[in-house]
């Protein structure tokens, strides 16, 4: 387990993964270098993988997203290899969750719009390979992002 | 909604592997001068498209083995105030993010705890007394991938 200031660090890197390493410092109650040198620690602990951009979808004019929840066929062997692998190759998944629970597979769709949407489904989505049953969940609004760590 | 160009997409993609990239070494990604490049940028962040980042940690690592994906329905539509709701829910440092979803369900939860007791605990305690929860399905996470998306 890491100590206090690496979790204040984390937490306040969790919240806003922009801030510069002074301003890090600052919040974390500590100075610039040892934050720096904390953060490298962490970085090659493998704590902290990677910082990545968030792409708004929206902006790009991609107004619809779904959630598809899939139940595999797992009478099949390599069910759940096959799927994903088809899956990867549909441009408009931007996720792919495996699960243990009711639900095997979770797809996270976007779409220009309904009947954008309707094409995708329709012509990629259920030429997936050993599909038994999906469900869809549309995204209306999202309330809250990734902004909290209980540690 | 924004048009972006080879250029752009480019961009885009670099930064969702890695948004520490020095905007000259994204400048020799695209072959652009760096004033060039950071332009394209501040135009990205500006059109809302790079949405801030993300920060991707080992979770298990932090001491937090479980992640669970909550689906709430609640039970007295109506009668329970939604805002009320959000606000509770969005208040627990365990539930990462929130969505507002149409189908099934009416809310997709992601919720992080140490272990499954630990899990049942928030469960029970701070999700299961809420005013208005009804139906509840849990599916535990096993694996994750973000993918590239459409562009």
């Amino acid at each position: 387990m890491r100590d206090d200031l690496d979790r204040r660090l984390l937490r306040h890197l969790h919240a806003d993964p922009a801030l510069t390493a002074t301003a890090l410092a600052r919040r974390a109650d500590t100075t610039g270098a040892v934050a720096a040198r904390r953060l490298e620690r962490l970085r090659a602990d493998g704590v902290i993988r990677g910082r990545h951009a968030r792409i708004d979808w929206r902006a790009l004019g991609f107004e619809v997203e779904v959630s598809l929840r899939v139940t595999l066929d797992k009478t099949e062997s390599g069910a759940f290899d096959q799927f994903i692998a088809a899956a990867r190759q549909v441009r408009e998944v931007i996720e792919i969750q495996t699960f243990l629970g009711r639900v095997d597979v979770r797809l996270g769709v976007i779409a220009r719009s309904m009947s954008h949407y309707q094409e995708i489904y329709r012509d990629r989505i259920l030429a997936l390979p050993h599909i038994a049953d999906i469900e869809a969940l549309m995204h209306v609004a999202t309330l809250k992002t990734e902004s909290s760590l209980p540690i | 909604m924004t048009e972006i160009d080879a250029i752009d997409r480019t961009l885009l993609r670099e930064l969702s592997l890695d948004a520490g990239q020095s905007a000259g070494a994204l400048a020799r990604k695209v072959n652009l001068s760096q004033p060039a490049t950071y332009r394209r940028l501040r135009r990205l962040e500006a059109a809302g498209v790079l949405a801030g980042r993300w920060l991707d940690l080992d979770l298990e690592r932090l001491g937090l083995g479980v992640t669970v994906f909550l689906g709430i329905k609640l039970a007295t539509k109506g009668r329970v105030s939604l805002q009320d709701f959000e606000r509770a829910i969005t208040a627990i440092p365990e539930v990462q993010s929130v969505q507002h979803v149409l189908g099934l369900y009416d809310y997709r939860l992601r919720v992080v705890a140490r272990d499954l007791p630990d899990f049942e605990r928030v469960l029970r305690r701070r999700i299961m007394t809420l005013p208005g929860v009804g139906e509840v399905e849990a599916n535990v996470l096993l694996s994750e991938e973000v993918r590239p998306g459409p562009i």
